[in-house]
C-alpha cells in the first residue's frame, strides 16, 4: 500500500511560512524536556550540531559515530565555504536571492519553502559560529570577508582558508563537547548503527555494533535522528571519506521511511584525475579555484604538447566561449559535462585523456604568486603532494568526480521521513539541494538543520506524542538484535575467494559508467539486470577473515557494500524512470540542441519517494508534486 | 617498486604485540602510503591472513584520523603531510620501512596501528570552546577581528587532533595539541570571557590522563602535519600562570 506523503508545507506565502510555523509549533516546557532522551546518529555539521543543541534546550542526548572521535566526521573536509544572505558586500544579495539562486540552482525540483527557509536561517548560522570563535577571514577593518563562489553573481560565502568545514565542524564539536563534559550528551565513539528499531509504528531505537569490543546492543529514546551524510561511495570512488556509507537511511528504508530522488548525485568539476587502479578516494580541489583559475583544452584533439608549448590561439577556455556571462563560474553539474563532453571529444589532457586544464598563469599576474598563495596556498599544496606538480608552474589538471548526494531519505517540512519518530537532517535528507547543490550551500544546509529546525521540530512531535515507556530489553530490540548478530554471522562464514573491496570496486564502476555523468535508458536497464548478479556473487564468494568480536574492519566494510549493492539497484531505478534531465541527472535521451539539460515540467516536477515494498519486490513509487509560486519555472541558462 | 615492512601487530590491548615482516613487491610510486597498505592487505585477506588494522577516513589530511610511525617519525619523512597523503614517491625501489603504532600511555593500542585518542576528546569537553548556546548572538559583524588576530587563530585553529605531536614528543606530552585549542581562542575577542578558566581546564585534564609535561624539545611542531608552533604552548603557559594567580586551583573544576 502507498504511504501518504505529507509534506505539512505552511499555508500562505513561502516568505512567511516559517515565522508563521514556529509560532505554530507546541512547545515542549522547559522542565519536561529533561524527561525526553533522543538519538543523534552521526556528528557532522547536522549530527554534531543537533546534538548539542537539544542537549543546551535541556533534552537528554546519546550521539553515534563511527569514527573515534566526533571530530572527524567529513563535513570536516569541506574546503570552500559557507553562504549566507548577509549582503555585507552591498552587492545586491538578500534572502530572496540566495532563495532564487538555490531554487534555481537545484534546477526547480527542491521544494521552495524549505528552501526559503534555509536561505533565511543562513545570516543566523553566521552569527552564530562567528560567536563560538569560528575563525572565519577576515578584511583588514576586523568585518568578515567574502568571496564568490560557482553558480552565483554575489559574494555571499564566507570562508576559513580552505578549511571552512574543519572550522564549522569544530564550532559544533565543541559545543558537543561541552555538553558531554556537562553530562548532556552521551557520546559513543566507534560505533555504528546497523537497524533501526521500530515499536508500534514509531522509531524508538536504534541497533549498534560496538567497533572495538564487537558487542551488539539496542539504545532506546523518544525520537530518533540521523544524520548521517550520503550515499557518494556507492561508486567506490568519490571525493567522500573512505567510512562514509548508506547503511543507516538504508535500513530505514527497510523499515518504512521512504528514499527520495536517489539518483540526484553531484559530480564535482575540479578533483584530482584517477592516477591508476590502486585509486582508493577521489580528492576535491575546491570550487572556490574556478574563481581565479581559466578551464581549458587543446583545440586540436590529441594534442600531447606540454600545456606551455601550446599557445593562446590554440587553447579552448571553453566555459568562457559557452557561458560569457558566468564564465568559470558556472554550477557544478554544467562544468562538470562540458569537462566530460571535451574529454569524449578527445581533447582531455594528461595520460589518460581524462582531464582539463586549470590555469593560474593570468591570476599569478593579475595577484602575484603570494596572492594567489594567500588565498589557495593549502589547495595548491595538496595538489602537488599527490601530483609531484607545482600548479604555480604547470597548470593543474583536474576530472569531475562524485562528491555530493542531493537524495536521500523523504522528509516532511518539520525534517521527519514517512516513519514517524524518525527525523533526518544534512546531507542524508533529500530536502533543499533538488537534483544539483550550489556550492558552499551544504555546510548552510547541514548547520540549519541542526542548531535552528530540528530543536524546534522535534520538540513539536514531543509535544504533540504519546509514547509508552521502553527499555532496551523490549522484545522488538532482542528480534532486531538477533538479525543484526545473523547478518555478522552470515558475513564471516561464507569464507568464499574475493575481497569485499573488489565487490565494492565492481559495482562502483558499473555505477560510474551506467548511472554517472550521462544515463540512458540502455545503460541503465543493463545496470538494473547486473547489480542483482554482482550481488548474488557477494553473498556466496565474499571473503571476511576475523571474529565478530574484535576490531574488524573487513566486517565492518562488508555490511556497508551488502547495503550498497542493494541501493545502488534503487538509484538506478529512480534514473531510469526519470525521463528528463535536470541539474545533476542527465538523461543523454532528453538535452537541449546545445547539449543542455531538458527538463520536463509536465510530467517531472515532483519528488519520487521509492517505498521499500519487501524482499524481491519492486519499490513502489510515490509522488510529492512540487508546487512553484514565488519563483517562476525556467529552462536554466548561464550563458 | 619493491618495499620491505617490518609492521607492528597487536590482537588487541592485552595482547603484546610485535613487529612481523611483509614484502610488499609491484608498488606504485603514484600511490598513497595508505593505498599501499590496501595493497598489502588486500594480498593478505586473499592468503586467509588477517589484515593489518589502521584507522584512517578523509584520506585527504584533514580528518585527523589516520597516524602512524613510519620509520621512527609520525607520519612519515614528508613535512607537513599526514600519512594519507604521503605518497610512495617519497620511498625507493628496496626501502625497508618500519610501521608503528603510536607510543604515548594515554594513548592505548586497540588493534596493530589503531589507538584510542578519547583523551584529546576530553581535553576539549574539559574547556576548549566558548559557551555560547545556540540561539540570537549579534550579528557576525558586531565583533570586528584584526586580520592579523583572525589569522594568527586560523593557524592554530588548524589542528587536525592526529595526535602526532604526543607521538613525537619524548615525554609523551599533548602541550602542541591542548595549547593549539587555547590559542586559537584567546586570540579571539569571543574567546575573552573565560580564557582564563579554558586554560586552568584544559591543562589540569591534560594532567589527568597521563599525558607528560613539555620540555621545550620541540619534537611535537617538527612532526605537525598543519605546521601548528611552539609559540602556541609559550601563548598557554602564560595563560595558564596568569589564571592561577587569579583562581586558586581548587576552584579550576567549578564555575
Amino acid at each position: 500500500m502507498a504511504i501518504k506523503l505529507e509534506s505539512k508545507i505552511p499555508d500562505g506565502p513561502v516568505e512567511q511560512a516559517w515565522d508563521k510555523h514556529r509560532f505554530d509549533m507546541k512547545l515542549v516546557n522547559p522542565a519536561n524536556k529533561r524527561k525526553y532522551s533522543v538519538i543523534v546518529v552521526g556528528s557532522g555539521l547536522a549530527g554534531g550540531a543537533a546534538s548539542a543543541t537539544l542537549a543546551e534546550l535541556g533534552y537528554n542526548v546519546s550521539c553515534f559515530c563511527y569514527q573515534d572521535s566526533p571530530r572527524r566526521a567529513h563535513s570536516i573536509a569541506a574546503q570552500g565555504g559557507i553562504n549566507a544572505a548577509k549582503n555585507y558586500q552591498n552587492d545586491g544579495d538578500s534572502i530572496h536571492r540566495l532563495f532564487y539562486d538555490t531554487v534555481k540552482g537545484g534546477d526547480y525540483r527542491a521544494r521552495e519553502a524549505n528552501v526559503h527557509r534555509l536561505a533565511q536561517i543562513s545570516v543566523n548560522i553566521i552569527d552564530q559560529a562567528v560567536a563560538m570563535g569560528v575563525p572565519f577571514a577576515r578584511e583588514y577593518g576586523g568585518t568578515l570577508a567574502n568571496r564568490s563562489f560557482g553558480g552565483a553573481q554575489v559574494s555571499r560565502t564566507f570562508y576559513a582558508r580552505g578549511q571552512t568545514g574543519q572550522q564549522l565542524l569544530l564550532g559544533a564539536y565543541q559545543a558537543l563537547e561541552r555538553q558531554i563534559g556537562l553530562g548532556k550528551v552521551k557520546m559513543y565513539p566507534r560505533h555504528e548503527m546497523l537497524d533501526l528499531i521500530v515499536i508500534d509504528g514509531r522509531a524508538r531505537g536504534i541497533v549498534t555494533r560496538d567497533m572495538v569490543t564487537g558487542k551488539v546492543a539496542s539504545h532506546v529514546a523518544d525520537a530518533v535522528v540521523l544524520g548521517t551524510g550520503g550515499y557518494g561511495n556507492v561508486f567506490y570512488l568519490s571525493t567522500n571519506a573512505k567510512g562514509c556509507n548508506v547503511t543507516s537511511i538504508w535500513r530505514a528504508y527497510k523499515k518504512g521511511a521512504a528514499l527520495a530522488n536517489p539518483c540526484y548525485t553531484q559530480i564535482h568539476p575540479t578533483c584530482i584525475p584517477v592516477s591508476g587502479d590502486h585509486q582508493s578516494k577521489l580528492t576535491l580541489m575546491s570550487e572556490s579555484l574556478r574563481n581565479d583559475g581559466r578551464i581549458w583544452v587543446p583545440l586540436k584533439k590529441g594534442d600531447t604538447r606540454r600545456p606551455d608549448q601550446i599557445p593562446e590561439a590554440e587553447r579552448d577556455y571553453y566555459l568562457e566561449r559557452k557561458y560569457p556571462r558566468f564564465g568559470n563560474l558556472v554550477p557544478r553539474d554544467v562544468a562538470s559535462r562540458n569537462a566530460k563532453q571535451v574529454c569524449d571529444e578527445g581533447r582531455g589532457v594528461g595520460e589518460t585523456g581524462l582531464g582539463v586544464y586549470l590555469d593560474f598563469a593570468d591570476a599569478i599576474k593579475r595577484l602575484t604568486e603570494g596572492g594567489v598563495r594567500e588565498r589557495y596556498g593549502n589547495l595548491f599544496d595538496m595538489y602537488e603532494r599527490i601530483t609531484d606538480e607545482n600548479p604555480y608552474k604547470v597548470p593543474m589538471r583536474i576530472f569531475p568526480a562524485i562528491h555530493y548526494t542531493m537524495g536521500g531519505t523523504w522528509v516532511d517540512y518539520n525534517l521527519m521521513s514517512t516513519l514517524p519518530g524518525l527525523h533526518v537532517i544534512g546531507e542524508a535528507n533529500f530536502s533543499d539541494h533538488g537534483a544539483n547543490r550550489l556550492g558552499a550551500s551544504a555546510l548552510m544546509q547541514g548547520l540549519a538543520d541542526g542548531y535552528f529546525i530540528l530543536p524546534y521540530t522535534i520538540g513539536d512531535y514531543l509535544a504533540r506524542t504519546k509514547l509508552d515507556k521502553i527499555t532496551p530489553d523490549h522484545p522488538e530490540c532482542k528480534k532486531v538484535e538477533a538479525e543484526v548478530n545473523g547478518q555478522t554471522k552470515k558475513l564471516l562464514g561464507i569464507g568464499g575467494k574475493r575481497t569485499v573491496d573488489s565487490f565494492h570496486r565492481e559495482l562502483g564502476k558499473l555505477l560510474w559508467e551506467k548511472c554517472g555523468m550521462a544515463r540512458n535508458k540502455a545503460g541503465l536497464t543493463e545496470a538494473i539486470e547486473k547489480i542483482p548478479s554482482i550481488r548474488e556473487e557477494f553473498w556466496q564468494n565474499v571473503k571476511v577473515l576475523g571474529g565478530g568480536e574484535e576490531l574488524n574492519q573487513s566486517l565492518e566494510k562488508a555490511g556497508r557494500v551488502a547495503d550498497f549493492l542493494e541501493f545502488g539497484e534503487l538509484m538506478c531505478r529512480d534514473a531510469l524512470h526519470r525521463e528528463e534531465s535536470c541539474g545533476g541527472h542527465f538523461r543523454e535521451e532528453y538535452q537541449t540542441p546545445e547539449g543542455e539539460a531538458l527538463r520536463n515540467d509536465d510530467d517531472f516536477a515532483y519528488v519520487a519517494a521509492w517505498e521499500y515494498a519487501g524482499e524481491g519486490k519492486a519499490p513502489i513509487l510515490n509522488k510529492e508534486a512540487l508546487e512553484f509560486h514565488a519563483v517562476h519555472l525556467t529552462q536554466r541558462s548561464y550563458k | 617498486m619493491n618495499i620491505k615492512l617490518h609492521v607492528w601487530r597487536q590482537k588487541n590491548g592485552a595482547d603484546a604485540g610485535k613487529i612481523v615482516d611483509y614484502d610488499a613487491p609491484d608498488i606504485s610510486p603514484d600511490m598513497s602510503f595508505l593505498e599501499m597498505l590496501d595493497v598489502v592487505n588486500e594480498r593478505l585477506i586473499t592468503k586467509g591472513e588477517d589484515p593489518i588494522a589502521f584507522d584512517h577516513d578523509c584520506r585527504e589530511g584533514i580528518c585527523g584520523m589516520c597516524g602512524m610511525m613510519i620509520n621512527g617519525t609520525p607520519h612519515g619523512p614528508r613535512k607537513a603531510t599526514t600519512a594519507c597523503q604521503l605518497h610512495m614517491r617519497s620511498f625507493k625501489d628496496g626501502d625497508e620501512i618500519w610501521i608503528e603504532p603510536w607510543r604515548a600511555s594515554a594513548f592505548p593500542v586497540v588493534k596493530d596501528l589503531v589507538v584510542n585518542r578519547g583523551a584529546f576528546d576530553r581535553i576539549i569537553a574539559a574547556g576548549g570552546f566558548v559557551s555560547v548556546p545556540a540561539g540570537s548572538p549579534p550579528d557576525g559583524n558586531a565583533i570586528p577581528v584584526p586580520k592579523m588576530n583572525a589569522d594568527l587563530a586560523m593557524d592554530a585553529a588548524a589542528c587536525i587532533g592526529c595526535g602526532a605531536c604526543v607521538a613525537a614528543c619524548p615525554n609523551g606530552s599533548a602541550m602542541l595539541f591542548t595549547s593549539a585549542k587555547v590559542a586559537h581562542l584567546a586570540r579571539l575577542p569571543q574567546g575573552q570571557p573565560e580564557r582564563d578558566t579554558r586554560a586552568l581546564r584544559m591543562v589540569n585534564q591534560m594532567d589527568a590522563e597521563g599525558f607528560g609535561g613539555c620540555t621545550n624539545v620541540g619534537e611535537c611542531e617538527a612532526a605537525c602535519p598543519k605546521e601548528i608552533t611552539l609559540e602556541n604552548i609559550a601563548l598557554m603557559n602564560r595563560d595558564y600562570i596568569k589564571a592561577t594567580a587569579v583562581y586558586r586551583k581548587e576552584r579550576a573544576g567549578g564555575d
